[in-house]
């Protein structure tokens, strides 16, 4: 079979998810469920670079959340490598947990202000019991291009870009075989951008990941990934391939999301 | 001649050698729609904040003019200084979650400066926070006025912050990444809705943004501002058909722009970077002398 | 550029200088005491009473800060009160810090029906008067040092359990948290390397103003006479009884009253100070 379909690294089946929405809770009683995720399936195959595109409350970073098992979902299945991980249980996934990675939007908060930047990057591999912790990660600092004499900084002594890196770092450093990267280049400037995606594409390359990419906004996502989920309101309007969804976009939110984006081009017209 | 002209502008952090603006020079004519554009840290807010008077304490004017209509505004003692920026200049600031107050309704947060600062009658006051709103296509004026913040989406709140900030028909209005927090599609109506009044009313702009693409489609001109220095000014058409300076084309370069064919990203190369930095210091060194 | 911030070395603030300097002294004068202290702080000699400190007329060589009513010497009572003062502000305010900080961050990190068992404990504990709370308490377990040191500890836990709860709360909240998760670390383990050295600096800062709040509710509880046997020398004990002779004798008050003064005030001011100084965060 694996010779006609690439092997699936994720399964997503009608998956749903639903928070208590805490604005609208009675004083007395529960909260009223608010549904973020409406029922979406797709897959994930081995070495794809997916983007997940959306507005904001589209579900995106809901959905990317629940893909690393941050959140449970209410109902649905989402497999990883053909384990169902829906509802597994903290201390089974935990050994799990080194194979499907995640890179935060916001490096400062995402890095704990009061460690050293070898100590953030060592210690996932001292939990997972990986000889050498230290080593690899210096190793890991090669990797995405960063001075290993940065391993004794603390996080707020580097600039945004470098406390991106090391983001980056933290999660390839547990070889993992999944990375989400949730909006990791939304708050850098156009250079540092530029400069992150191209080290992302390189390690994807380099290491063998499958990568998910969530970011809002499309001309990003353009030259990275291979295919393209377009989440509006908790569903998937569209499930293309990257070349196809710029040359022929189905969906009336994807043309219009094209649409919405400022050209660096005095001669594009907005209608 | 110049609605607003800055000359030679420079401010540092308060007992710190390092420069936040360094001999800023740039020109907004009447019913001007000028672009400033920079990397963070490059001093772009803080010259939107040096001319309405809203510095953080830590930051000092060095030297430099302020020239608003011909009056420097860094000679004028602060209570008329506020008086004329308060009657001639207005914001829409960045975030629209902070900027308008939670516990007070939309009406008042309109009206009170027209009241307040500009003396004009309440019903006044009521009657031109109606058609603004209505101008910047809000439906039901009536009932948003009586609204509070949170029940509004973000973009209706930046639609009142453009209202509000038309209110008082300034000639000068500063707009600081206005579309920064808001969605893709919700920006483009939001930019629109800008172009459109700024048009409408003739009112001079100067529009602090990051991106690129948003400067294209609202303003005529720009400034390229990196380390406190502005590197390049020229007119949009100029500055994308043939920008001048090394740094703007790599900026130019490194912008995602998804009709490329192959959507390509070139980083800001380091060489660039390095040449701009050796142009400020030797800015600094000429400064000295 | 970024590469000298790491770089700037900070300068110890004056204020921890001082603060440290003038407890390090007390401590050591209170350790010292039976070798320092020129008099026997219990002994009463009725013909040498209420003399004056050894620079105003009528002063008697070797009782330098004057004598009280009952002709005990004031500076070795002083000594000997700081012993019982830095031994309740020790023990007092570190098992509060240690048992209110465990809760605050129990109930602030793990949420769900800790949080609710830990907040109303809090909220029922809150409602009872403070200073009366305490003398009931003294009241039942009898007067003695451990009865002071139960009755802060009781009274006082709820100061820390509530600011670190919302301490921890926004810490929880942030990214690394998740991160953690993310890295496979358990809700525990992650307490206590991601939230603790977070929550530290509000922690010292809370001890040390502790240790001060202990330091005033031994002497409030002494001047009412329920703190230890009214024998041995306190702090609150001397205010009391300076308090009836302040006329005639002014230095029975003053000299345990600005002791006090000082060294509650030295204590709020270390913990701000070690803040300052050690917080790899530069605020």
């Amino acid at each position: 079979m694996s010779d006609i379909y690439p092997a699936k690294l994720y399964q997503i089946d009608n998956l749903r998810l639903s928070l208590a929405d805490m604005t609208q809770k009675p004083l007395i009683g529960a909260a009223p469920r608010l549904e973020i995720l409406k029922g979406l399936s797709f897959d994930i195959p081995k070495g794809e670079i997916l983007g997940i595109v959306g507005g904001s409350g589209s579900g995106k970073s809901t959905l990317g959340r629940a893909l690393v098992r941050l959140l449970e979902p209410s109902s649905g299945t989402i497999k990883f490598d053909g384990q169902d991980i829906t509802h597994l249980p903290e201390t089974v996934l935990r050994p799990l947990r080194r194979r499907f990675q995640m890179i935060f939007q916001d490096p400062m908060s995402s890095l704990n202000p009061r460690h050293r930047v070898g100590q953030i990057i060592a210690a996932p591999l001292k939990l997972h019991g990986i000889s050498n912790p230290k080593q690899c990660a210096l190793e890991a600092l090669d990797h995405v291009g960063l001075p290993r004499k940065f391993a004794a900084r603390y996080p707020h002594e580097l600039s945004g870009g470098q406390r991106q890196r090391i983001g980056i770092a933290r999660a390839i450093a547990l070889k993992p075989e999944f990375i989400l990267a949730d909006e990791i280049v939304s708050g850098l400037d156009v250079s540092s951008q530029a400069q992150v995606l191209n080290l992302l594409e390189t390690l994807v390359k380099d290491l063998g990941l499958t990568l998910a990419f969530i970011s809002h906004d499309l001309s990003v996502i353009r030259r990275l990934c291979t295919r393209i989920l377009v989440l509006h309101q908790g569903q998937i309007v569209e499930n293309a391939a990257t070349a196809e969804l710029f040359a022929n976009p189905q969906a009336a939110y994807t043309r219009e999301l094209l649409d919405s984006i400022p050209l660096p081009d005095p001669n594009q017209i907005w209608t | 001649m110049s609605y607003l002209s800055i000359h030679n502008l420079s401010a540092r952090l308060k007992g710190r050698p390092d420069q936040i603006l360094r001999r800023v020079s740039l020109e907004v004519a009447a019913g001007e729609v000028r672009g400033l554009v920079g990397e963070s840290g490059a001093g772009k807010s803080m010259i939107g904040k040096a001319i309405l008077g809203t510095l953080p304490h830590a930051v000092e004017i060095t030297s430099g003019q302020i020239l608003l209509d011909g009056t420097d505004l860094l000679a004028l003692p602060p209570a008329q200084r506020r008086a004329l920026v308060g009657s001639k200049c207005a914001l829409i600031p960045q975030d629209p979650l902070t900027a308008l107050n939670p516990s007070r309704r939309i009406g008042p947060q309109i009206t009170n400066r027209l009241v307040d600062i500009l003396r004009w009658s309440r019903a006044d006051a009521e009657k031109r926070a109606r058609e603004l709103l209505a101008e910047v296509q809000i439906p039901d004026p009536e009932r948003v006025m009586r609204s509070y913040p949170h029940e509004l989406s973000g973009g209706m709140r930046q639609r009142i912050l453009i209202a509000s900030a038309f209110a008082a028909e300034p000639k000068l209005i500063i707009a600081d990444e206005p579309t920064t927090a808001l969605d893709v599609t919700v920006q483009k109506q939001i930019l629109k809705l800008i172009a459109a009044m700024q048009a409408r009313h003739g009112t001079a702009l100067l529009f602090v943004t990051h991106d690129l693409g948003v400067v294209s489609k609202v303003c005529q001109s720009l400034s390229v501002l990196y380390a406190g220095i502005v590197l390049e000014d020229s007119t949009i058409p100029d500055f994308f058909h043939a920008p001048k300076h090394p740094y703007s084309r790599a900026l130019l370069a490194a912008t995602p722009k998804y009709t490329d064919p192959d959507g390509s990203l070139t980083p800001v190369p380091d060489a660039v970077i390095a040449a701009t930095r050796a142009e400020v210091a030797a800015a600094d060194r000429s400064a000295h002398v | 550029m970024l590469d000298g911030r790491s770089a700037i070395k900070r300068k110890l603030p004056a204020r921890l200088v001082l603060s440290a300097t003038w407890l390090i002294l007390l401590t050591l004068a209170a350790i010292a005491a039976p070798l320092i202290a020129p008099k026997d702080p219990l002994a009463q000699d009725l013909f040498l009473g209420q003399l004056p400190p050894f620079w105003v007329q009528g002063h008697e060589p070797g009782y330098l800060l004057g004598t009280d009513s009952l002709g005990r010497d004031v500076l070795s009572r002083i000594l000997y009160g700081a012993r019982l003062a830095l031994t309740v502000a020790l023990t007092a305010g570190t098992i509060t810090c240690i048992i209110g900080a465990t809760m605050g961050l129990l109930a602030g990190f793990l949420r769900g029906w800790v949080d609710v068992l830990i907040s109303r404990a809090i909220d029922i504990w809150m409602a009872f008067p403070p200073v009366l709370f305490s003398i009931l308490l003294i009241a039942v377990l009898g007067p003695g040092l451990s009865s002071i040191i139960i009755a802060i500890v009781v009274i006082d836990w709820t100061r820390f359990a509530r600011v670190i709860r919302a301490e921890a709360m926004t810490q929880g909240a942030m990214d690394y948290v998740a991160s953690a998760q993310v890295a496979g670390r358990s809700r525990i383990s992650t307490m206590f390397t991601e939230i603790l050295p977070n929550v530290l600096p509000t922690i010292v800062v809370l001890l040390t103003l502790e240790m001060g709040i202990s330091i005033i509710v031994e002497a409030i509880l002494s001047f009412v006479n329920l703190s230890i046997s009214t024998d041995d020398p306190t702090w609150g004990g001397m205010i009391a009884e300076g308090r009836t002779s302040i006329h005639q004798a002014w230095w029975v008050l003053v000299f345990p009253l600005a002791t006090l003064f000082l060294t509650v005030l030295s204590f709020s001011q270390l913990g701000e100070g070690l803040k300052d100084r050690f917080d790899p965060v530069l605020r």
